[in-house]
């Protein structure tokens, strides 16, 4: 199958590349978020929201996914050392967008001890954390397909998105100071194809589509793991950071933390919140009025030193001066 | 020669005719200058990333990546260049029951009555005020500057701190500019106070009006001087 150049989303990671040039969609028309005030089109093209989907139930640990990242985007991490763990880097990276966690869970209910392998990396939030935090213009934006992305050439390094981010995704190139994160390959999105992750993927653990068809995929994928014994498999779509367009299928879904600290409730951090909404809004109130009221009483009213303020002042050195003065008087 | 409590050393009459009084010397003065610039340099590159309105100022220091960067070393000369100046003056900076007298009466401070208000030493209760939230500030900024140093401290504080960090560094900025208008305020309100800072020397009227003991205590200095 080959999927449509006239496609506004692509539906499949599957599919074969277009044969025909293709011009991409996800330019500047299709941002409708920006960071820091950034520009946004004004009238966005409407992009049908896509979706990856990881069933972790499926998922074998094989790594294709990291693989295929790496070869697309050309990152080269760095060669590690065996530290006796599964994780290969230990961490995300600058140059290590996706990453296969390992976990091992000893069910208490069941007495099973079970493999639970995730998919880390950037969860593309409809309520993007980085993009709030992010002071630099157009550094980070939003396409109308639900994609966030960040524009390494707008990027200042400043490391507020890792703040930001309630998945702890962004990493900060240790030589250019620019942050990276999983792309969900917008640049093959854009021109009708899906991500190099799921397309590798073996086991159709990760797959692609629209929002719409990832979500029905997962309510089946939860259906058959739930009939086979998994009574709390479920879909993670968290609705506290507005829905998430990299959204997992767990087969424990009422314990996300077993899955490697995946956030049970992720949302913006208060804090973030706080310090990106009042501190802003009450601190410029705060050093305007300030400033604005300190000139205006400044131009309209002075504290003056009077001519016989000068005066005392003689008599009083005088009269310290000279040891035969009589004592200074007081005033 | 009268014990000094109000002044520091350096602190003499320069003239009696007329009476013009040394308050800060050229290296002080140096040190006070050092540490307001970088303040207003730190408060301009700071405001850019504060507010997106006031990302523009960023271009002051060649763009954003620049300030990010720079910003953070200013801090670093702002925090030594002020530690210098507070070693010098916080020992008249100390709260003395006079200015607790002189803040409930700042009514006359502000209609200029400044004849209801007790003598004071070397500063009031409103420079006081000034040193000690500069130093508090400057101390908390230094610190939450440090765990939001992400190009050289980056696995420093764990992300939720440095959530906490990041907030406790823009509320405190926004306190110390309020502190610095306060401060710069201040200096121009009350006429004869800048000269302090750039000449070194006051008139004996403003020290008289302002800084009666601090004065007085100068003046009864003089008598062994003529043998200094």
């Amino acid at each position: 199958m080959t999927v449509s150049p006239m496609m506004d989303s692509p539906r499949t990671a599957a599919a074969n590349p277009p044969v025909q040039p293709v011009q991409g969609n996800m330019g500047q028309a299709a941002v409708v978020r920006s960071s820091a005030g950034g520009p946004v089109a004004a009238e966005p093209t409407a992009l049908t929201p896509v979706a990856k989907l990881i069933d972790v139930s499926k998922c074998i640990g094989c790594k294709a996914c990291q693989s295929a990242c790496v070869e697309w985007n050309d990152t080269h991490p760095e060669i590690g050392a065996n530290v006796g763990v599964y994780e290969n880097p230990l961490d995300l990276t600058p140059d290590m967008y996706t990453l296969m966690r390992f976990a091992e869970y000893d069910n208490p209910d069941s007495g099973d001890f079970e493999w639970l392998i995730r998919k880390d990396g950037c969860m593309h939030c409809a309520e993007p954390g980085c993009l709030t935090a992010c002071p630099a213009p157009g550094a980070i934006v939003q396409y109308s397909n639900g994609i966030v992305d960040f524009i390494q050439e707008n990027c200042i390094g400043c490391g507020y998105c890792v703040s930001g981010c309630p998945f702890d995704i962004p990493r900060l190139g240790r030589a250019d100071h620019k942050a990276y994160k999983c792309t969900l390959c917008s640049d093959r999105v854009a021109v009708g194809q899906g991500p190099a992750c799921a397309k590798a993927c073996p086991t159709k653990a990760i797959t692609f589509g629209t929002k719409d068809d990832m979500t029905a995929l997962a309510a089946e994928r939860v259906e058959d793991l739930k009939s086979r014994g998994y009574d709390n498999a479920g879909i993670y779509d968290p609705e506290g950071v507005g829905g998430t367009h990299v959204m997992y299928v767990l087969h424990h879904a009422d314990k996300p933390g077993i899955y490697n600290d995946l956030p049970e409730n992720p949302q913006i951090a208060g804090v973030v919140e706080n310090w990106k909404g009042p501190t802003k809004t009450f601190g410029l109130a705060a050093m305007g009025l300030a400033a604005v009221g300190s000139l205006v009483m400044g131009l309209m009213t002075r504290s003056d030193v009077e001519a016989e303020d000068e005066q005392r002042a003689a008599d009083m050195v005088d009269r310290a001066a000279d040891p035969a003065a009589p004592p200074e008087e007081q005033v | 020669m009268a014990r000094r409590v109000y002044s520091e050393p350096g602190d003499r009459i320069v003239s009696r005719d007329p009476v013009e009084v040394k308050r800060y010397g050229g290296l002080t003065r140096l040190n006070h200058w050092v540490t307001a610039i970088t303040l207003i340099l730190l408060a301009l590159s700071g405001f850019a990333f504060f507010d997106p309105s006031l990302y523009w100022l960023s271009g002051l220091f060649g763009g954003g990546e620049t300030t990010r960067w720079l910003h953070p070393f200013i801090g670093i000369v702002l925090f030594l260049s002020f530690m210098l100046l507070f070693l010098q003056l916080w020992r008249y900076n100390i709260m003395r029951r006079e200015d607790l007298v002189w803040l409930s009466n700042f009514r006359d401070v502000v209609s200029g009555h400044e004849e209801r208000l007790p003598e004071l030493g070397k500063y009031n209760f409103g420079q006081k005020f000034v040193f000690w939230a500069m130093f508090w500030l400057i101390l908390v900024l230094i610190i939450s500057g440090v765990m939001i140093w992400y190009q050289f401290f980056p696995d420093l504080v764990s992300v939720e701190t440095r959530r906490i960090a990041l907030l406790t560094h823009s509320v405190s900025a926004v306190l110390i500019i309020l502190t610095l208008i306060l401060h710069i305020f201040a200096a121009f309100w009350t006429r004869g106070t800048l000269q302090a800072m750039v000449s070194g020397r006051v008139t004996g009227g403003w020290a008289w009006r302002h800084h009666r003991k601090w004065l007085r205590e100068l003046a009864r200095r003089q008598r062994a001087d003529p043998a200094e």
